[in-house]
């Protein structure tokens, strides 16, 4: 069992002891340790269950590649799952919970899974799941969710607050070890700006731990004098905490700082997302341990050889009192001999038929029992390692001897850290002696000027000795700095002595011929419970791409995506295929380096800050008046205003039957406002609209489509001719900054020469329908201009002034009725709608929203763009030939609406929709037809468009595309339901109300 | 996350404020056109692995189309330009050659 060491410890403070929570558990720590190091120093090997067959599992490893010890942390609207124990530092009231365990972490129900193994192997879920087809939505889903998946998902939502911040540097050093300090040391002495970040608490990385001496003094004190160095340097910026989570294009890279989550502060953001521009990105991004592959490699105490030493070193955490070391390179010795020091007992098991490096021979000086040509056989043990099977590693693993141990510290080689390299396509080459994929130098990310713009330094490049480490970072930062464009000169680099080691040997498995029962209790990915059989029946069954075997098995697709399983699964799958492993590749690196939260990414954007909200002049009173908010666009608009004691559907009706037959009042400031200038401006609407616009004379106004080129419907709204050189378009509310951009487009790209200028005024002016029977009434109740039929005749506008406003008065209507849309400047919107509510009283003026607006242009019959369009319906479909013009030579969209499929007679065609029974169609409800097509399906002839209740003729009304539709009136066509049943309707004009016209042309 | 240098404003814009616009160089084919040219124009696409001459929008800048012509494989960016030009500017197809000789898009080279 692990417990803690009476002395030592580098990074806690004794003095300092804090408390917390593991699954409600009282227990303490002390400062500095980590959550990991707090739960080994009390003796807590298990934490948790594994994903798939629910096995016992403990702490692995000491940072971020480890796979096991997930946690959710805290509660409520601070809760957080998938948190890993071993980078969560450890604060006092910290709580704590592990995961994936049904009813308790020591009796766990799934562990069942484990015993059924067997008949759980890899793809197991897509061939047992398939059939019968009925079960899975009701049998096997389920039950499989409530016993998969890791953390929970938060319930609340997140109390805290995160942002992002911008940077742009010369060089981005990733990783504080010594690799990246010396990088940074070097280019910030070059001159460089330069950001330096490191994903802990601490700076150095493993070298104080491994012992490292530098310029002559521990690795420890270097680190702290460079350190302190950086810091003066006014061009060198250092952050702790903070992970390179990603590098993208031309030398963009995301980091992820966090802020308080070591120490709870609720006044400062809790993460911030650093977007970052750099010149040159140099990745010091360290090496990660591999395990080894041997049957019961994940009991809860066995460790990487590396974090073993971590925990004595940096924590005084001991992870058993007997350790056996078991390695395949000198590196192992290093913990035999930290775990020595600390007083326990150990023995070193090295798969290499010799050992006589320098460290070898220091482990055997100081007493230490070394095994050469020794594997493990089998960890065996209740929950926890009990004991080790030692046996031949060349052979199959029989007559194993056993060793009574309670940790096993496996030093299987190093993999450098080239997630980073790669992210950005920087590819990798096989380095035989030390069984790794290392950073290709000549295949490099490149950036916008065709120049490598990521440089790996020290483990991260594949150098694992120190004094290679640190001359290796100082080129790498000099060169970074000299390549982002920094004219000094870096200081010298830092020395260390050469470290003489053996070569390691490859170890993929243990023993090397181990029998199928062996390599099927051998895990390679702890989090997905991937084993080396798993890999090899991939392979068995064709799935010899490595992509297609990840996915196949779940190889590296968990949380830590493969940090510690790639290579070794990579191995196993080269040795079932008989191929090399560089020939097999690797999986792709995708960003995040390691997870980063949600919050993070939101940043600020979140709450009233997720997206700008589009407020017209009048939006306040509207909100005081019972607006019930429609979200169009950026825009709000109140879809109706519900009074007191009314439903919005009682109000929608309300304001319909008000305004047909006394007064409404629409705020249309959100259509669109464009204006189009200039000597060529009538040869551009011409080219834009498949109207003629061009002749329409100053004073008046047109109704006007536009299409695309592709020919189809793509925005509609009335046209005023303003002057001789001079149009105003009106878009719809959605469409404004669109078909500004496709104006702009077309003049910019096209027709450059054309001279022509277009404004987009759409917030310049308020806009007011005045509706109804008695618009002009309460308009000449207002005084100024003269609004008469015979002054300003229908589809006419003119400038003047209503009461005190100055207006630009257009006769146009949306609504069948007399009706006059008066623009007004911005500023006087709101003085505007008041003058206007307070004139209009006596007619019982009622302000109406969205929704009436779309039932009145429903009852005439008017499409609605996004409604009777979805960008496959031309304007000939909607019955609208009468506005394309045949005398144009050309416009846009002509051209493909000579195309054979756009003049088909079968094109679905707008009509109107009367149910028999008077109800309302379902929205998107379609026509069936007699049969089925060639896929099975019923056969369709058209479907609904628009459907509303109109209060105006108390029934259901309707528009919808019907095939051959115009030339079937008054035959009756059925509608689905939803329900299975179908509702009949009779096929009519789509004009319903005021067929002639007669109520707008007053 | 892609720089482009817009040629009109002089700023090393961000992709993020910069609007796509596919494919640079069209012959726009209008009414009178064959079916098989107005297909061409309207549907028919590059997609190359290499060298490519793309328009763009600086929408959240000066609002100017422009062109760029850029390696799809390698991200390099040989240089941008005008939009109002039918094909890439001497000067820009040197700055191609003298990278990827033997370069061929279209009927460039």
């Amino acid at each position: 069992m692990s417990f803690r060491l009476d002395t030592g410890g580098r990074f806690i403070d004794r003095s300092k002891p804090r408390s917390f929570t593991f699954n409600g558990k009282a227990m303490r720590g002390f400062e500095g340790d980590t959550l990991a190091s707090a739960l080994l120093g009390q003796g807590q090997m298990l934490v948790g269950r594994s994903f798939k067959y629910h096995r016992p599992r403990g702490i692995v490893a000491s940072g971020s590649e480890e796979p096991n010890a997930l946690m959710n942390l805290g509660r409520d609207k601070t809760f957080e799952p998938n948190a890993r124990a071993t980078t969560t530092e450890l604060f006092d009231g910290l709580e704590a919970e592990s995961q994936n365990h049904w009813p308790s972490l020591e009796f766990d129900i799934g562990e069942l899974n484990a015993k059924l193994s067997r008949f759980l192997p890899a793809g197991f879920y897509y061939k047992m799941f398939l059939w019968p087809r009925s079960f899975w939505k009701h049998v096997y889903e389920p039950i499989i969710r409530k016993s998969a998946g890791l953390g929970r998902a938060p319930r609340h939502r997140d109390a805290d607050h995160y942002e992002h911040f911008n940077a742009t540097v010369d060089v981005l050093v990733v990783g504080g070890g010594i690799a990246g300090l010396q990088a940074a040391k070097a280019a910030g002495e070059a001159g460089a700006e330069v950001l330096l970040i490191e994903q802990g608490a601490h700076w150095g990385g493993r070298a104080p731990v491994d012992g490292a001496v530098i310029d002559g003094v521990p690795a420890a004190e270097w680190v702290e004098a460079t350190v302190a160095a950086l810091g003066a340097m006014p061009n060198v910026a250092i952050r702790a905490r903070t992970m390179g989570a990603g590098v993208y294009d031309h030398g963009y890279a995301l980091a992820y700082e966090r802020l308080t989550d070591h120490a709870p502060d609720p006044s400062l953001p809790r993460h911030r997302l650093w977007r970052i521009r750099a010149g040159r990105i140099v990745t010091a991004t360290g090496a990660i341990e591999r395990p080894l592959s041997f049957a019961g490699n994940d009991l809860p105490g066995v460790m990487l050889a590396s974090a073993v030493r971590d925990y004595v070193t940096n924590y005084a955490v001991a992870p058993g009192k007997c350790v056996v070391v078991v390695t395949n390179n000198d590196d192992g010795y290093r913990t035999a001999l930290t775990v020595q020091e600390a007083g326990l007992e150990v023995v070193v098991l090295d798969a290499r038929s010799e050992a006589n490096g320098p460290l070898a021979e220091q482990a055997r000086a100081a007493g230490i029992t070394v095994r050469v040509g020794r594997g493990i056989e089998s960890v065996k043990g209740k929950g926890k390692v009990e004991k080790v099977w030692v046996c031949d590693q060349t052979r199959d693993g029989s007559n194993p001897d056993p060793i009574k141990a309670d940790c096993v510290a496996m030093a299987g080689g190093w993999s450098p850290v080239v997630h980073l390299w790669s992210h950005c396509g920087g590819k990798l080459s096989w380095q035989e002696d030390g069984a790794f994929f290392r950073p290709d130098p000549e295949r490099a990310p490149n950036g916008a000027d065709g120049a490598a713009f990521v440089l790996a330094a020290g483990a991260a490049n594949g150098e694992l000795e120190t004094a290679a480490v640190l001359t290796d970072a100082y080129v790498a930062g000099a060169r970074a700095a000299a390549e982002a464009g920094a004219t000094g000169t870096a200081g010298a680099a830092a020395t260390a002595d050469v470290e003489l080691s053996e070569p390691m040997l490859p170890v993929w498995n243990m023993p090397e011929r181990a029998s199928y029962a062996l390599r099927s209790k051998a895990w390679l990915d702890y989090q997905n419970d991937v084993k080396v059989t798993d890999v090899e029946l991939a392979a068995r069954e064709g799935f010899e791409s490595v992509e297609h075997t990840k996915r196949y098995t779940t190889l590296g697709m968990a949380t830590d995506q493969g940090k510690l399983s790639n290579i070794n699964g990579l191995a196993v799958l080269a040795g079932a295929l008989d191929q090399e492993i560089p020939k097999v590749g690797t999986t792709t690196f995708r960003p995040p380096y390691h997870p980063i939260s949600m919050g993070a990414i939101a940043g600020e954007a979140r709450g009233a800050l997720f997206q700008p909200v589009r407020q017209t002049p009048m939006y306040d009173w509207h909100d005081a008046n019972g607006a019930h908010w429609e979200p169009v666009g950026h825009w709000r608009r109140p879809y109706a205003y519900v009074k007191p004691g009314e439903d919005v559907h009682a109000a929608v009706k309300r304001e319909v039957l008000a305004t047909r037959n006394s007064l409404g009042l629409l705020d249309a400031s959100t259509l669109g406002k464009l204006v189009v200038k200039g000597p060529d401006a009538g040869k551009f609407m011409d080219m834009m609209y498949t109207n003629m616009m061009s002749t329409l004379p100053v004073g008046k106004c047109r109704y006007g489509l536009m299409c695309s080129e592709n020919g189809f419907l793509s925005d509609d709204g009335v046209v005023a001719r303003m002057d001789d050189d001079t149009w105003l378009c009106h878009t719809t509310t959605g469409g404004a900054d669109r078909i500004h951009a496709h104006m702009e487009e077309w003049l910019q790209t096209e027709w450059w020469d054309w001279k022509v200028y277009v404004a987009n005024v759409t917030e310049q002016y308020a806009q007011v329908a005045v509706v109804g029977p008695n618009a002009r009434k309460v308009l000449e109740k207002l005084g100024g201009m003269d609004v008469s039929k015979e002054a300003l005749p229908f589809m006419q506008w003119a400038e003047g002034a209503i009461g005190q406003f100055s207006a630009r008065v257009f006769r146009i209507s949306f609504s069948g009725e007399l009706s006059y849309e008066i623009a007004v400047p911005a500023s006087q919107g709101r003085a505007f709608w008041d003058a206007l509510l307070e004139a209009g009283s006596e007619f019982g003026v009622t302000p109406y929203g969205t929704e009436a607006l779309h039932i009145m242009r429903a009852e005439k019959g008017f499409i609605m763009i996004g409604d009777e369009t979805d960008g496959t319906v031309i304007p000939q479909d909607l019955g609208l030939n009468w506005a394309i013009s045949k005398k144009k030579e050309d416009f846009l969209g002509k051209r493909a609406q000579e195309r054979d499929h756009m003049t088909d007679p079968l094109r679905w065609k707008l009509v109107g929709l009367e149910t028999l029974d008077g109800s309302v169609l379902p929205d998107g409800s379609y026509a069936v037809g007699e049969g089925v097509n060639d896929n099975g399906q019923r056969v369709v002839q058209g479907r609904v468009t628009s459907t509303y209740f109109s209060p105006t003729l108390e029934r259901g009304i309707a528009m919808g595309l019907v095939e051959l539709g115009p030339d079937r009136m008054g035959e009756v066509i059925a509608f689905n339901r939803v329900d299975g049943t179908f509702v009949q309707a009779k096929i009519v004009d789509p004009v319903v109300f005021d067929p002639e016209g007669e109520k707008q042309n007053v | 996350m892609l720089i482009l240098k817009c040629p009109y404003c002089g700023v090393a814009c961000d992709e993020t404020e910069l609007h796509a616009g596919g494919e640079a160089h069209l012959t726009r084919h209008g009414p009178g056109s064959s079916d098989a040219d107005f297909e061409e124009y309207l549907f028919m696409r590059e997609n190359p692995r290499g060298v490519h001459f793309e328009r763009w929008r600086h929408v959240y800048g000066c609002g100017k189309w422009f062109h760029a012509a850029r390696d799809t494989a390698t991200l390099e960016v040989f240089g941008t330009y005008s939009a109002q030009v039918a094909e890439p500017p001497k000067d820009v197809r040197a700055a191609i050659t003298a990278k990827v000789p033997g370069w061929r898009w279209r009927d460039l080279s």
